[in-house]
């Protein structure tokens, strides 16, 4: 398989001075607002724009290859299926231009659809696919060829919100198992939290920030990066004791459960959206349930962001929607109760 | 199937029949001279006098002839420049300028120069119908052409396509149907150009045996050769409407 390095990679009105390493066989996932450059990132490794500076695959440039001498999977945001080709013809049509005998096209395609689900759809044309099988088809076309890379662009975008939850994980489950090295490009911060690959922050055609994804998020690199991902809160703790699936640690003498799977516990991640704030306490939470004062209230487009201190040394933010919080009837300096389901408190070891 | 249901398929024909009674009965009637108006029976029987002693296939074929090889050749002509337009910026930004000149000019305005320049003989219709196909053809493979979005060809070539190969491969296909539908149009505007110029020019044909049958006040023989037209250009329409839906099964 293959590495890719990315030497000061400019495109005239995007990108800007790109510079990054992704290892052999693992998934990168390049984070950042629409507009950022990302597609633009992967159509310069794909070879279909024209930039400056050098790409290399294991170490050997690809500048001035042509698109169909890079080997590289790639997968569009809208999929682009071909209208006019049946799945099947889909699917074949990068085997079917490298003169690949038949015998072994058919063993292929086979092979690829049983693995992608959606070998009984091989004779449909795309419009009568559905979002979901679409992008299945698009992703075995894009796999058929046997890329050196795989590039996905917003692969779950163009599928509703519930199906996409599942999705996320079907496609992270499939590029582990077929140990591709991949970028997937994605404007939703769902998509990068809860996995362990390195992320790259994009921002104006800028790599503003490369790490882990919690490494980024309580140490962002600067205040372009820390405003994209949101005012999280990053606390770290000590545990106190383990109760079955939870373990209960301690923030600045806050006692705070959390889920528990085994592993260290040196840091919780809560995202504002998940910090509950009103004025009275709430019965439905048994546990993590906090008196604090409201000192702050921002207001950002379609949201509000507030501050809520729970003690000397802890400060929570919370981001309600702006409807939401005009109904909440909040003022600053009010004595506000806090809430946060432990599900939702991410652990970092 | 049902009775009534194929009833129905053929309900069309129900005007028509009605149509032709009625133009039987008023020309019985004898309100016009019947040199003027020919009751239908005697137009059939004209045709079939007409079809025996060859003189209808005759001009039938030259004029058949014609249309078909200009359209060949003025489609081809036609296709083959709108796809250099269609892809190459650059030729379409040369060409097109003088082709946007040509093109309002009626065809047959082109007539009286031809005739000189070319002479009365067959290259003269077929020229004319070459015109008359030619730019059509070329506007509408040129817009078949830029309307396929340019990401298909991104991905054929990510996948491993030469920009030859991607072209032949998504680009041609899904800009035929633009082009089909450009000869469907070319094939009515070809028979209404032939007889025009065999009325006025050529000796063959069936243009030139309508304006003959004029001089000659055979109203019967003017009504074959309409018929004639009606059925030759309805086939052509049908015909290559076939060929567009067979070629768009994907739509």
């Amino acid at each position: 398989m293959t590495s890719i390095q990315l030497q000061n990679v400019s495109n005239e009105y995007v990108l800007k001075n790109v510079n990054l390493t992704i290892v052999d066989k693992t998934l990168f996932m390049l984070i950042g607002p629409s507009g950022a450059g990302k597609t633009t990132l992967l159509k310069a490794i794909a070879g279909l724009v024209k930039y400056a500076g050098r790409i290399l695959f294991d170490g050997e440039p690809l500048d001035g290859v042509p698109p169909e001498g890079r080997g590289v999977g790639y997968v569009p945001q809208d999929f682009t299926l071909f209208p006019h080709m049946t799945v099947e013809e889909n699917v074949a049509y990068g085997l079917k231009v490298k003169n690949v005998p038949y015998v072994e096209v058919v063993r292929r395609i086979k092979e690829l659809l049983e693995i992608m689900g959606i070998y009984e759809l091989r004779k449909r044309y795309p419009r009568d696919l559905s979002g979901g099988e679409k992008q299945r088809v698009a992703i075995a076309r894009a796999l058929a060829i046997d890329p050196k890379v795989l590039l996905l662009d917003e692969p779950l975008s163009n599928l509703d919100p519930r199906t996409s939850k599942y999705v996320r994980e079907w496609l992270k489950y499939i590029i582990r198992k077929l140990s591709i090295t991949t970028i997937w490009v994605t404007h939703d911060v769902n998509d990068v939290e809860e996995s362990n690959c390195k992320v790259g922050v994009m921002l104006d055609g800028v790599l503003e920030q490369v790490g882990h994804y919690h490494e980024i998020l309580s140490s962002p690199s600067n205040d372009k990066v820390s405003k994209f991902l949101g005012l999280a809160n990053v606390f770290p703790c000590d545990v106190v004791s383990f109760r079955g699936p939870f373990a209960e640690v301690d923030v600045n003498g806050l006692r705070i459960m959390v889920p528990y799977d085994g592993g260290k516990v040196s840091k919780i991640v809560i995202h504002p959206h998940d910090v509950v704030v009103s004025k009275e306490k709430s019965w439905a939470f048994a546990v993590n349930s906090y008196e604090g004062v409201l000192e702050e209230v921002v207001n950002e487009r379609c949201s509000v962001n507030l501050k809520v201190r729970v003690n000397d040394e802890v400060v929570f933010n919370a981001e309600l929607p702006e409807d939401i919080y005009k109904l909440t009837n909040l003022k600053t300096g009010e004595k506000v109760y806090l809430m946060v389901k432990p599900r939702s408190i991410k652990v970092i070891s | 199937m049902g009775l009534v249901q194929k009833c129905e398929r053929f309900s069309w024909l129900i005007p028509i029949a009605v149509l032709l009674v009625l133009w039987e009965v008023v020309a019985r009637a004898h309100l016009f001279p019947e040199y003027l108006f020919p009751p239908f029976s005697k137009v059939v029987l004209t045709a079939f006098l007409l079809a025996e002693n060859g003189i209808l296939w005759e001009h039938l074929m030259a004029s058949l002839l014609r249309v078909l090889v200009g359209l060949l050749i003025g489609s081809m002509t036609g296709v083959g420049l709108g796809v250099l337009m269609g892809y190459r910026e650059k030729v379409y930004r040369a060409l097109h300028p003088i082709f946007s000149l040509l093109m309002p000019i009626p065809v047959l305005g082109w007539l009286p120069l031809f005739i000189l320049w070319v002479g009365i003989n067959e290259a003269l219709p077929i020229l004319l119908i070459f015109i008359c196909s030619f730019f059509p053809l070329l506007y509408n493979t040129i817009s078949g052409i830029r309307s396929v979005d340019r990401g298909y060809v991104e991905i054929a070539r990510s996948l491993g396509a030469s920009e030859r190969r991607a072209f032949l491969d998504v680009v041609m296909p899904l800009a035929l149907q633009n082009i089909i539908t450009g000869m469907r149009l070319e094939a009515g505007m070809a028979w209404r150009t032939i007889v025009a110029a065999e009325m006025i020019a050529i000796p063959m044909g069936i243009g030139s045996l309508l304006i003959n049958s004029q001089y000659l006040l055979r109203i019967d023989v003017i009504m074959v050769c309409l018929g004639v037209l009606a059925t030759m250009s309805l086939l052509f329409e049908k015909i290559l409407l076939w060929v567009e839906r067979k070629s768009m099964k994907w739509r």
